[in-house]
């Protein structure tokens, strides 16, 4: 593969259609045939070596018609992503396995079975985003590198072949006052190069680089959606806190606690000036959410499962809408559940006269085992079902530990039954364990105490900068590509005559205008366009 | 540009762009930051039902056997009898059996433990911390731990007697 020299002298690689210093054209000869003009006619380098896998791969992605299918399948496959709910926001207790038949029929199970319940964090679509990353880069490469050789090569005399090859061309017979010619392009704003009696007349070449401009912005973007999977650049958890406790915020290794203090859900009062009329109408409107906050700092690393000692940084709220941050994080008020049970109160109360002793406090969450009311009165909690049922054989049991539907069996002595006595109390429910003989004795309920729970959403994207860089880098390109044309007038004196040929790379119409102006002021004749369709 | 350089610079870009995009899958197929088998058991700190503190990291040399359970759920109690079985056996060779609860009261595992007559430690995960750095999820989940605090096992399944033996010798140092 032979570079070609061309007879101005200048070499140029193998596959180039015409010469970047000249222009003279290296196929076609002496024709009228339109010059291809993409690229400055440079070789397309993936299209000139083709020898080892690395080369072929380089290849393969240096297509545009391989980009633009990549965008195609990316688009498609994104979009039937978009159809039904990713698997994230289904209900967290749902299985998505089942969840997406019932719910969708059988297009949920044909979209759950190839995998488009999680599509965007699949390894396909992030290989696909590769792909595209990568097609971009080669392509840009490939394209942009010969192309600002060749336009920094060119010269200010071109080959005959190569302006009788423009799409605007026109002779001139005589010759018309260089300087004439001259002042009318400068004053167009054009960049004027002069050598041997020709003129390369220029403007806004920095036009060329806005698809490369462009692209370096979609790289940084991907980049930035990358960093996301990287450890530290990006959470979205939510925690949950019932008031009054602390909980390590998740995403931060421990090194953050946050104590949920309160919890306000604020509704909008019946005799709002504003909304009076509308209220009535829907009722309780909720107006606020939010969690009164305090943010710890642990002092030293912790082991798992450990407390560790906590300074205190600051107090706030998360409400919706306002989030509560710091350093780098976002508390979200997202979610609540209000009115759990917390703690039950009790008396022991004799059946007959009335009298009662207490009243105790049960911690449903972890309760303790002794109590002591007072004047020789002992309750002891044996057993505790949180969320209590009698199961198959007829024996109290819990379905799991969350306090729903607490039962205790307390054994109680006073000192007027001194031997004890037992019972099982649920909520509205006594059993008496002496089947013979009813207590003297029994537990009475109370009072409970009830608590909210807030579930918060933690942030923290440090990607966000990266894809914003990325994305007013892309706009900048378009702008830079799309508002901006690469114009070029040739301007040759030879044998008496005068020679122009003109190129744009967009928007011939505004093009022709201004020649069509730099015509009138100079008496160069005025180019016929040998694209668009001649009107009668 | 020669070849050299060219394929080199070709190699370089393709290298990087490979390497980027293996890390980004690999780390999205993974569940964040929980053990998996082959990694190093997380140490951890909880306190037993006498209120002593018990630390993975006291058991460095043996092999751990470490059960997360709670009082409702039937096949812990299905295996929890064979597991005490199987504990003086294998304590003498090296092994421990850890049974993690899953943050009930303490009034119900205390409850548990008596009526299932269990010697071996059982720890109280009351903040759900350990359950969240192990991914335990459901119950009962047993994660094996050989001498070196390597995870090498972890399982849903409900153990009969000959599982749970076969699992004490792939674990006893």
């Amino acid at each position: 593969m032979k570079a070609i020299k061309c007879e101005c002298g200048h070499e140029n690689p193998y596959g180039t259609e015409f010469c970047a210093a000249c222009g003279k054209p290296f196929k076609g000869g002496d024709s009228d045939q339109l010059i291809n003009m993409r690229y400055e006619g440079s070789a397309i380098r993936s299209k000139t070596y083709n020898k080892t896998i690395i080369d072929k791969i380089w290849n393969f992605f240096s297509s545009v018609k391989v980009g633009v299918t990549i965008i195609f399948i990316i688009l498609v496959a994104a979009a039937i992503g978009s159809i039904f709910p990713q698997q994230e926001y289904i209900p967290s207790n749902a299985d998505p396995a089942t969840y997406y038949e019932d719910r969708y029929g059988i297009f949920g199970k044909i979209y759950y079975l190839l995998g488009f319940e999680n599509l965007y964090g699949s390894w396909w679509f992030i290989t696909l985003l590769a792909a595209l990353g990568l097609s971009i880069i080669v392509a840009s490469i490939d394209r942009g590198v010969p192309l600002y050789k060749s336009l920094k090569n060119q010269r200010v005399t071109r080959h005959e072949n190569f302006l009788k090859g423009q799409r605007l061309v026109s002779i001139t017979p005589g010759s018309i006052p260089f300087e004439h010619i001259k002042g009318a392009l400068i004053k167009n704003r054009y960049k004027v190069r002069e050598e041997n009696g020709n003129i390369l007349a220029e403007k806004g070449r920095f036009s060329r680089w806005g698809a490369y401009v462009n692209h370096t912005g979609l790289i940084i973007f991907l980049v930035g959606a990358m960093l996301r999977f990287f450890p530290g650049m990006y959470i979205d958890k939510v925690v949950w806190i019932k008031e009054g406790e602390t909980a390590a915020i998740p995403g931060t290794n421990n090194e953050y606690y946050l104590k949920n203090n309160n919890f306000i859900l604020q509704t909008y009062s019946k005799n709002d000036k504003q909304y009076k009329a509308a209220l009535q109408k829907a009722g309780e409107v909720p107006k606020n959410y939010e969690s009164k906050i305090t943010l710890y700092r642990a002092k030293s690393k912790p082991v798992i499962g450990e407390l560790p000692k906590l300074e205190k940084i600051k107090d706030g709220q998360a409400k919706v809408n306002h989030p509560f941050k710091f350093s780098h994080y976002g508390i979200y008020q997202s979610y609540y559940r209000q009115g759990e049970l917390d703690k039950m109160k009790f008396n022991l109360v004799n059946k007959k006269t009335g009298k009662a002793y207490g009243p105790m406090t049960v911690d449903l969450n972890n309760p303790k085992t002794e109590y002591d009311l007072g004047h020789g009165v002992e309750v002891k909690l044996s057993r505790y079902y949180p969320n209590f049922y009698f199961d198959e054989k007829g024996l109290p049991a819990s379905r799991n530990k969350s306090p729903e539907n607490p039962a205790f069996v307390f054994d109680f002595k006073t000192p007027e039954t001194p031997d004890g006595e037992r019972s099982l109390v649920a909520i509205q429910q006594t059993i008496e364990a002496n089947k013979q003989q009813a207590n003297k004795y029994k537990m009475k309920f109370a009072g409970v105490e009830m608590k909210d729970v807030s579930g918060l959403t933690v942030k923290k994207d440090l990607t966000l900068p990266i894809i914003i860089v990325g994305a007013a880098i892309f706009m900048l390109g378009v702008v830079q590509g799309l508002y901006w044309n690469h114009r070029r007038i040739w301007i040759r004196q030879k044998d008496n005559e005068t020679w122009l040929a003109a190129h744009t790379n967009k928007n011939w119409f505004g093009f022709k205008k201004e020649i069509q102006k730099i015509s009138d002021e100079t008496g160069l004749i005025m180019p016929v366009d040998k694209v668009e369709p001649k009107r009668s | 540009m020669n070849k050299k350089t060219r394929l080199l610079f070709r190699s370089l870009i393709l290298l990087i762009i490979v390497c980027a995009v293996s890390y980004t899958i690999y780390k999205s197929l993974t569940k964040d930051d929980v053990a998996t088998v082959g990694d190093q058991a997380p140490n951890f700190v909880l306190t037993d039902l006498n209120g002593h503190k018990v630390k993975l990291s006291d058991f460095k040399g043996k092999g751990v056997f470490l059960n997360f359970w709670g009082t409702w759920c039937e096949p812990c109690k299905q295996e929890m009898p064979d597991m005490e079985k199987l504990y003086s056996e294998y304590k003498k060779k090296g092994v421990e059996i850890l049974a993690v609860n899953v943050g009930e009261s303490n009034v119900a595992v205390k409850d548990f433990k008596s009526e299932y007559k269990l010697t071996f430690p059982i720890v109280n995960d009351k903040t759900g911390d350990v359950v969240e750095a192990y991914g335990i999820d459901p119950l009962p989940t047993t994660v094996l731990v050989d001498k070196n605090g390597k995870i090498i096992k972890k399982t849903s399944a409900s153990l009969p007697y000959d599982t749970i033996k076969q699992f004490m010798e792939m674990i006893k140092p």
